[in-house]
């Protein structure tokens, strides 16, 4: 509204403040958060925006920070957290990685096979969506050197992984071929222990705790992400990297 | 209009015995000045606020229910809690609903700040709210007057020193709720800024204070909403406040 004369009757005075006040209403839109039937798909939608968005953050060849031995969380003042039990009872004896989908070579593969790769050493951090974060060494071999001699197909889009605990979780490609992303048989330098995730887990600087799935028993590579994960499935973020 | 001042009048009733009385056939109605108002709030400001004292709600409220989760600063082994937040003052119900807000909702309240900056630069309106070294002289008088009942110094400009103060503190806390958000969510990615906090284990205890400093802000803030009365709290509904001080 244009305000000619610097004079205002009263009466038109108020109208201009309503005319104000009504500009506002765009404000109200935020009330639909308010309404039930629309805020789960609205939140719904926000995660996923923000997952969209961490995905473009996500830089394939910058690496997590790294820390001295000095820096490191004492061994046994490393959280042990899973989602059902802290030891699924894996028997090592006939353990294997059970590998599919989109691959030259699927089937059956064992421990040694993946410590026959190139072994890798990080001290890293570890970030557990809870808040907490802990400095752990962890040792295994490159998810992504293991993705070569399985032969994954470069244009698949996902990794997912099943684990003997029933739990599972996937990653998205350029995280899976990240130089920091570990499918991890040690830690501080000893075989990993049972309530960590023996004999396999991943270890992935660049995300959240819950996607570094522990106890290892499937790994299937794919174009279609067909099962998420177990926390994504209760509402959490997908790509939560770090 | 940015900066506009108006009177308000009123026409003269016209009142038929006096008329009589007086012999005035030919005189026209003579507007009474009842009042003044001043244009002090753009419209970009007023939606910004508002739209930002929603998403700073639930942004507080959801955080509050995030760090519920764990309520410390220290070691996850052993686990000192630093203070058990209520439930019932918290937004999302558990974790994972507490991080849709706050996911959802850092967007909304990030696009407004960015949004405003770039509208008081651009318009030149930030004068209006950027306390400088101008302003120093003013603080003591307006100190003096609000805690120790010194008198009140004359008006000259919508904010005094003291306001001035207090609303740039209030957006460069801010920009550091954002920046400090940043480093916590994505401090590989944004490794300087995590950097810059002393690592993320720091990043989480600077963002939990400057929402704490941000909260101090809005308390006083509302305890001056209340003082000063009916039409200044129009006016940042209408941009327009009636019978400034100045």
């Amino acid at each position: 509204m244009k305000i000619r004369d610097r004079k205002l009757d009263e009466k038109k005075f108020r109208q201009v403040g309503r005319r104000e006040l009504l500009k506002l209403t765009p404000v109200l839109a935020l009330g639909a958060f308010a309404i039930p039937s629309l805020q789960e798909s609205l939140l719904k939608k926000g995660l996923g925006f923000s997952d969209w968005a961490s995905a473009r953050l996500f830089r394939s060849g910058h690496l997590a920070a790294t820390f001295d031995n000095a820096d490191l969380t004492p061994f046994a003042k490393f959280p042990i957290n899973g989602y059902d039990v802290d030891d699924p009872g894996v028997i090592f004896e006939n353990w294997t990685l059970t590998v599919s989908g989109a691959v030259q070579k699927p089937g059956e593969y064992t421990l040694a096979q993946v410590q026959a790769l190139p072994r890798f050493r990080q001290n890293t951090r570890h970030i557990c969506v809870e808040g907490w974060d802990v400095i752990g060494r962890f040792g295994g071999a490159r998810l992504s050197d293991f993705l070569q001699l399985i032969g994954a197909d470069p244009t698949a889009r996902f990794i997912t992984v099943n684990c003997a605990d029933d739990y599972y979780e996937s990653l998205d490609m350029a995280t899976a071929l990240h130089p920091q992303t570990l499918l991890c048989y040690e830690m501080y330098e000893r075989p990993l222990t049972r309530e960590h995730g023996a004999p396999l887990r991943l270890q992935t600087p660049t995300k959240i705790g819950y996607k570094q799935a522990k106890y290892l028993t499937n790994l299937k590579v794919t174009h279609v992400l067909d099962k998420v994960g177990y926390w994504e499935d209760q509402g959490y973020s997908w790509f939560y990297g770090l | 209009m940015s900066g506009g001042v108006i009177e308000i009048i009123q026409a003269k009733v016209k009142d038929k015995d006096k008329d009589k009385d007086k012999d005035n056939d030919g005189e026209q109605e003579v507007p009474v000045v009842v009042g003044r108002a001043v244009y002090e709030h753009p419209l970009v400001v007023r939606l910004c606020h508002w739209i930002n004292a929603v998403a700073l709600f639930v942004m507080v409220g959801s955080g509050l229910q995030i760090f519920r989760a764990f309520p410390s600063f220290g070691a996850k082994i052993p686990q000192k809690d630093l203070l058990h937040w209520p439930k019932a003052f918290a937004i999302g119900g558990w974790l994972g609903g507490a991080l849709q807000w706050h996911l959802t909702f850092m967007w909304i309240y990030t696009a407004t700040g960015v949004f405003y900056l770039g509208y008081q630069l651009f318009s030149g309106n930030y004068r209006q709210v950027l306390f400088t070294h101008r302003d120093v002289p003013g603080v003591w008088p307006m100190v003096k007057h609000y805690f120790f009942f010194g008198p009140k110094p004359s008006a000259r400009e919508a904010y005094n020193p003291l306001q001035k103060h207090a609303y740039t503190s209030a957006i460069i806390l801010g920009v550091l709720s954002v920046l400090t958000g940043c480093a916590v969510w994505k401090p590989v990615q944004f490794s300087w800024l995590a950097w810059m906090m002393g690592g993320f284990h720091y990043a989480r205890i600077w963002h939990f204070a400057v929402m704490w400093a941000i909260l101090l802000f809005v308390l006083g803030h509302l305890v001056m909403v209340i003082l000063h009365g009916w039409n200044n709290f129009v006016s940042m509904l209408t941009g327009w406040k009636k019978d400034p001080e100045y």
